[in-house]
């Protein structure tokens, strides 16, 4: 069926549009986007208030299969994107087994095609098994599909080893993405170190445990002149680093997630292990220099490195506590609450960060934009409407966040993917 | 005193009011002479049941609770780490809920990780008590220390108390500098810069890497064990070299107030961080901090108990 979008105020980058206006959808397809649009037969849905945008990408999600489908599913991470507003994810190779050979990553497009609720694309490992000693099939696995390599969960701490998977991989245009940590520096450590950490006596993970693997990164980067992406940037200085390899001309993209824009190390208070992730939150310091980052153009994509982590996993120790949050629900939200309202970015530079740059990205030509012939992917946002996060209300099979109870501005009206309405209102179809 | 006690538990020294430390303290003296007495018991706590739950070997403080419940008729069981069920896999929480299920009035917790004992008293309802969790507090530590220093020199406000050795990972600095800033100390921590937390003074406390500097016009000298494991670990190349820089000695006492007191949680590495003839030395309350340890846990099992609320 086609759709007619009535009204709502559509912000596409990649066609300079930031204005109200009409949007239709006709076969799957981007059809026309203008003023006063008449589609005889079309479903007409009114968007007065709302913000159009293409359809969100996340390009770091955990979605748990195959091996933690206790935690999460291609189904129920597909339903949590939804609701988020995003039509199309990443997946990180950390599962168990390792997306880490093409037999893997056609296991992971089998299944989200069986799910096929959103666009799932996989990452896939640069090491065997994530371990750092050996390369994976990078051939192979991008004939297979996979949009880009990532150790994620850990670093390649072998330099020479990362410069080795960078220069393969670039001639197969994949770009490798980061996860920038210091093993030796972060050993043990379970927070962000500084004050808190020593007056709750956690051992702390210093800031240059990351930002030194984000400057040896890019200079590896400059060395092999491949696609380098860097995960979660959380310190001040690692986006100081990126803005300063920026500036050199080198081939370098990064991203960060809405807790680094939103909450601080404070959230920890209290033994919290809701607010456990890696890289850990950190100070107001480092949460002004990340929205800096974000409006000056230093950090590309606004990611949620969703990571659904069972109650067991959580409800332990924090020193035992598992890493990780989710974040596809809330992430429109809090992209609204702290940065659109805290005037870091407007809706453009929110289409910019969650669509346009990760479309690019991952190389999808179709996605990101809102151009006529384009794969009619459309997340409608309705920034008017408090809502508070509440556990029994999560659509992740997992609840691990620290949001609960907190208040949340706006969320997804309306996820449509490829010409499907996926989800409007609250409701799936 | 006209404020009750109100804590279900006590976890730290952080969170208390300088009321509810003073509290503690006042009822400690009116505890330590029960020890005294040749029949050494009063029926306080008759009927109360006492777990203690110790994830991490211990005989000074297990033994001062223990004593401190028995003498005053508590009944108590002993859970150790090797005889619980957390090898088989149980989580922290399962087992706490299964010791709250025996109706248990009480639990004494000592765990390696910090917050441990914050987890199990947000999720059962006996009273948690934190005899030392990871490197965060050992509050009654903290409180003897205190209640000791007090004895002594009839005031806490004022005092210059320095802390020496690897305060990093020690619990018993963390509470003594809570405890000692709240009731007015001035306190000075030292140590080598490794085995300093970052951003300490943020905590109000003073830092230098001089033992001399900490010495020198100090009232109270805390010295903290040094763990001979952490040798390994790089965080200071040799025992001797940090004995050389951080070890108390008669030489490095010259320049000590001559009241000083010298203080030692224990057990005590002789030699590493301080000499016997300072630890057995005039100046040394080491041996009286023992036995203040079992009146101040006395006073805390008193008042978390909630006898005293309830007027039995």
């Amino acid at each position: 069926m086609d759709i007619l979008l009535k009204g709502g105020r559509i912000s596409d980058p990649a066609n300079g549009m930031d204005a109200e206006s009409d949007l239709l959808i006709k076969d799957g397809k981007i059809a026309q986007a203008g003023k006063n649009i008449k589609a005889a037969g079309a479903k007409q849905i009114d968007c007065k208030g709302k913000i159009v945008l293409p359809g969100l990408i996340d390009v770091h999600t955990h979605f748990r299969q195959p091996g933690r489908e206790d935690e999460e599913t291609f189904i129920t991470g597909s339903r949590a994107a939804l609701k988020g507003g995003f039509t199309s994810v990443l997946c990180m190779a950390n599962t168990s087994p390792v997306v880490d050979n093409k037999g893997v990553v056609e296991y992971v497009y089998a299944e989200a095609a069986k799910a096929g609720l959103i666009n799932i694309y996989t990452a896939a490992a640069v090491t065997k098994n994530l371990e750092g000693k050996e390369l994976t099939e990078i051939g192979q696995i991008a004939a297979a599909g996979a949009k880009a390599l990532s150790d994620d969960g850990k670093p390649v701490m072998n330099a020479e080893m990362l410069r080795r998977a960078m220069e393969y991989a670039k001639m197969f245009g994949l770009p490798v993405i980061s996860h920038c940590e210091d093993l030796n520096l972060s050993r043990n450590g379970v927070m962000n170190e500084g004050a808190l950490s020593t007056r709750l006596g956690l051992k702390g993970i210093p800031r240059a445990s990351e930002t030194v693997m984000v400057i040896r990164d890019i200079e590896i980067a400059q060395l092999t002149g491949a696609k380098l992406h860097i995960a979660h940037v959380s310190a001040k200085e690692s986006v100081e680093a990126v803005r300063q390899a920026k500036k050199r001309k080198i081939k370098v993209t990064c991203e960060t997630c809405p807790h680094y824009f939103t909450l601080t190390e404070e959230a920890v208070l209290g033994y919290n292990t809701g607010a456990k992730v890696n890289p850990p939150l950190r100070t107001v310091e480092d949460v002004e220099a990340v929205k800096k980052g974000l409006s000056d153009g230093t950090i590309d994509i606004i990611a949620t490195d969703h990571a659904p982590h069972s109650g067991e996993e959580k409800d332990v120790e924090f020193d035992f506590a598992a890493s990780g949050m989710i974040g596809l629900e809330f992430a429109a939200s809090l992209v609204n609450s702290e940065l659109v309202k805290g005037k870091a970015l407007d809706w453009k530079g929110v289409a910019e960060k969650m669509s346009m740059n990760p479309a690019a990205f991952l190389g999808l030509k179709n996605k990101g934009s809102l151009s006529a012939g384009a794969d009619a992917d459309v997340t409608v946002f309705d920034p008017a409407g408090d809502w508070t996060v509440e556990a029994g209300r999560i659509e992740s099979k997992s609840k691990n966040t620290p949001l609960i109870g907190r208040k949340m501005a706006g969320s997804a009206a309306l996820t449509i993917v490829g010409g499907k309405i996926r989800y409007e209102n609250g409701k799936f179809s | 005193m006209a404020v009750l006690w109100k804590k279900k538990d006590l976890l730290d020294l952080e969170s208390l009011s300088t009321q509810e430390i003073e509290m503690i303290l006042e009822t400690t003296g009116s505890f330590k002479e029960i020890s005294q007495r040749p029949i050494k018991k009063v029926p306080t706590l008759r009927g109360q049941t006492v777990v203690l739950f110790f994830f991490e070997p211990s005989t000074r403080t297990r033994t001062s609770f223990e004593l401190a419940a028995k003498r005053m008729s508590a009944d108590i069981v002993n859970i150790q780490t090797s005889s619980s069920s957390l090898t088989k896999g149980e989580t922290l929480k399962d087992t706490a809920r299964n010791i709250e299920a025996m109706k248990v009035n009480m639990i004494i917790m000592r765990h390696s990780s910090s917050g441990a004992p914050h987890l199990l008293a947000r999720s059962v309802s006996p009273s948690i008590i934190n005899a030392g969790d990871g490197s965060h507090e050992h509050p009654t530590q903290g409180l003897l220390d205190i209640f000791t220093i007090r004895e002594h020199k009839k005031k806490i406000e004022g005092l210059n108390v320095s802390i020496i050795g690897d305060i990093a990972h020690s619990r018993v600095a963390r509470s003594n500098i809570w405890g000692l800033t709240k009731l007015g100390a001035n306190v000075t921590v030292c140590g080598p810069a490794t085995l300093m937390p970052p951003e300490i003074e943020k905590l109000g406390v003073k830092v230098t890497y001089d033992i001399k500097e900490a010495i020198e016009g100090a009232d109270v000298i805390n010295m903290l064990r040094i763990q001979l494991e952490r040798q390994g670990q790089s965080l200071f190349p040799s025992i001797r070299d940090y004995s050389m820089s951080f070890g108390l000695d008669a030489d490095k006492m010259k320049i000590a107030k001559k009241d000083v007191l010298i203080m030692h949680p224990g057990p005590i590495n002789r030699g590493v961080e301080i000499t016997p003839e300072i630890a057995d030395g005039p100046y040394s309350v080491i041996l009286e901090q023992v036995t203040n340890g079992i009146a101040v846990r006395m006073a805390v099992l008193y008042l978390v108990s909630g006898v005293k609320e309830r007027g039995e």
